[in-house]
């Protein structure tokens, strides 16, 4: 879910780079050197997690897990995915340095909005921590894909069809990261509590 | 996977101080992209490809790299000439491609290819600890430039340790499908890599501390100082002004 560059407009280019610089700032501030090596982990685990490949039918997806990420970093996800984003652009020339901004925001925005909606609600019961997380997972890909048909509609009015097509196209992934996420927050709460940030009382 | 084979390199622009190549990267890249006029996009084109051949990168490798793209681009190919309005120029059945809207995929087409080649050929051909250090001279936070050094550092440990537990999968007769038991597969594999990842990662930070590791990392690739920094920065103010002034007198 990477916009190529060259595609979007001046004003849609530059409100994603103020966007994410208010992010990262914020989450750089959040976090000192030591807790920044977990920011690392997890950042690289965002990079490796597109490199996982899941079969839907005759064609495979992979994975995004910007939920997961989203739920387990907080404001932190803006750094962490913005570090996966441009080692991604160096690496396999996924999106590039002028789209920088926006796709850290169509990834960044909704896994930190998963983080203050649905944190709260792990660990209380099984069932409804695997809820939880499947929402997670479910609401951030169709928030990301939300953004990008937006910033495609923002850019040129008439490519709104496109936009639609990309959203719907990301639906059964939708469901796929929903289902992958849920299993993997009531893995992690069982197995490795401590990853999970700790909710205030 | 992530062996960079364009890295070490003996070209004119991978003796270029990092600094100058992020810089001008950043300036020509936010010129192409402000570009609206076919002509001029192909200008850009010229200009990343002429930098693209100063790299003296082997088009097979150059060609791997593209691939992303040309996906990104055939998307725009199918849906923007059928569904832009304009002046319809061909049509068969309900389809009808319009002027303007293969006008637009052409300017998208040029200004895509010629930013991932700027990006290539300046960016993605120097080692990361040199990306870090001139991220670093160009005043972007430490912390930041902390971040990306690591992440990069721990890519390796991750894949590495995703690739155990697939394989490990993989000999217990784990076949993927679209099923929820594959499903539920990926989740666990996922969720076993955070756990060893974040294992793994603490322990290499620890060693990296015991080492006298104080959160900089130093590069081991020398840029002395050359005319050919200056010659280069020159000619790139002077391709850049040329370029967008050429745009603003044509409009």
């Amino acid at each position: 879910m990477h916009i190529s560059e060259g595609i979007l407009s001046g004003p849609v280019m530059a409100a994603g780079a103020v966007v994410s610089l208010i992010g990262i700032t914020a989450g750089l501030k959040k976090n000192n050197y030591d807790q920044m090596v977990h920011v690392a982990i997890l950042a690289s685990v965002f990079f490796v997690a597109s490199l996982i490949h899941v079969n839907i039918g005759p064609v495979s997806v992979h994975l995004i897990l910007n939920g997961l990420v989203g739920l387990l970093l907080g404001i932190a996800a803006f750094p962490a995915i913005l570090t996966a984003l441009v080692l991604q652009s160096l690496f396999f020339q996924y999106g590039g340095l002028t789209a920088l901004g926006v796709n850290t925001v169509v990834m960044a925005v909704p896994a930190v909005l998963v983080h203050y909606f649905f944190l709260p609600l792990l660990g209380r019961t099984s069932r409804l921590t695997f809820v939880a997380g499947f929402l997670a997972g479910f609401v951030s890909i169709g928030l990301s894909s939300l953004l990008l048909g937006v910033a495609l509609w923002l850019t040129n009015e008439d490519f709104f069809k496109i936009s639609v097509a990309i959203i719907l196209a990301h639906v059964p992934l939708m469901i796929i990261e929903g289902i992958i996420t849920g299993f993997c927050v009531s893995f992690l709460l069982e197995v490795y509590p401590e990853i999970i940030p700790h909710k205030k009382k | 996977m992530l062996e960079n084979v364009i890295i070490g390199g003996n070209s004119p622009i991978h003796s270029l101080n990092p600094k100058i190549r992020i810089l001008f990267s950043f300036f020509l890249s936010i010129a192409a992209t402000l570009c609206d006029n076919l002509i001029v996009a192909l200008g850009y084109l010229l200009i990343s490809l002429s930098l693209i051949g100063f790299t003296r990168l082997p088009i097979k490798v150059l060609l791997r790299r593209l691939k992303p793209l040309f996906w990104c681009l055939l998307t725009i190919w199918v849906f923007v000439p059928l569904t832009f309005k304009g002046n319809i120029i061909f049509q068969y059945g309900l389809f009808s491609a319009s002027y303007q809207g293969i006008l637009l995929s052409c300017k998208i087409t040029f200004k895509s290819l010629a930013l991932l080649l700027m990006f290539i050929s300046l960016i993605a051909t120097m080692p990361i600890a040199s990306l870090g250090a001139g991220l670093h001279q160009l005043k972007v936070p430490d912390k930041l430039v902390f971040l990306l050094l690591m992440t990069y550092r721990y890519i390796a440990v991750i894949q590495g340790e995703y690739m155990r537990l697939l394989r490990a999968a993989k000999f217990r007769g784990f076949k993927p499908g679209t099923n929820l038991h594959s499903y539920k597969i990926y989740a666990f594999l996922s969720g076993m890599l955070f756990v060893r990842a974040s294992f793994r990662a603490k322990r290499v930070y620890q060693a990296m501390c015991c080492r006298g590791f104080k959160q900089k990392f130093h590069t081991l690739d020398i840029y002395p100082p050359s005319k050919l920094n200056y010659v280069f920065s020159f000619l790139m103010i002077l391709v850049i002004l040329g370029l967008v002034i050429i745009e603003q007198i044509w409009i």
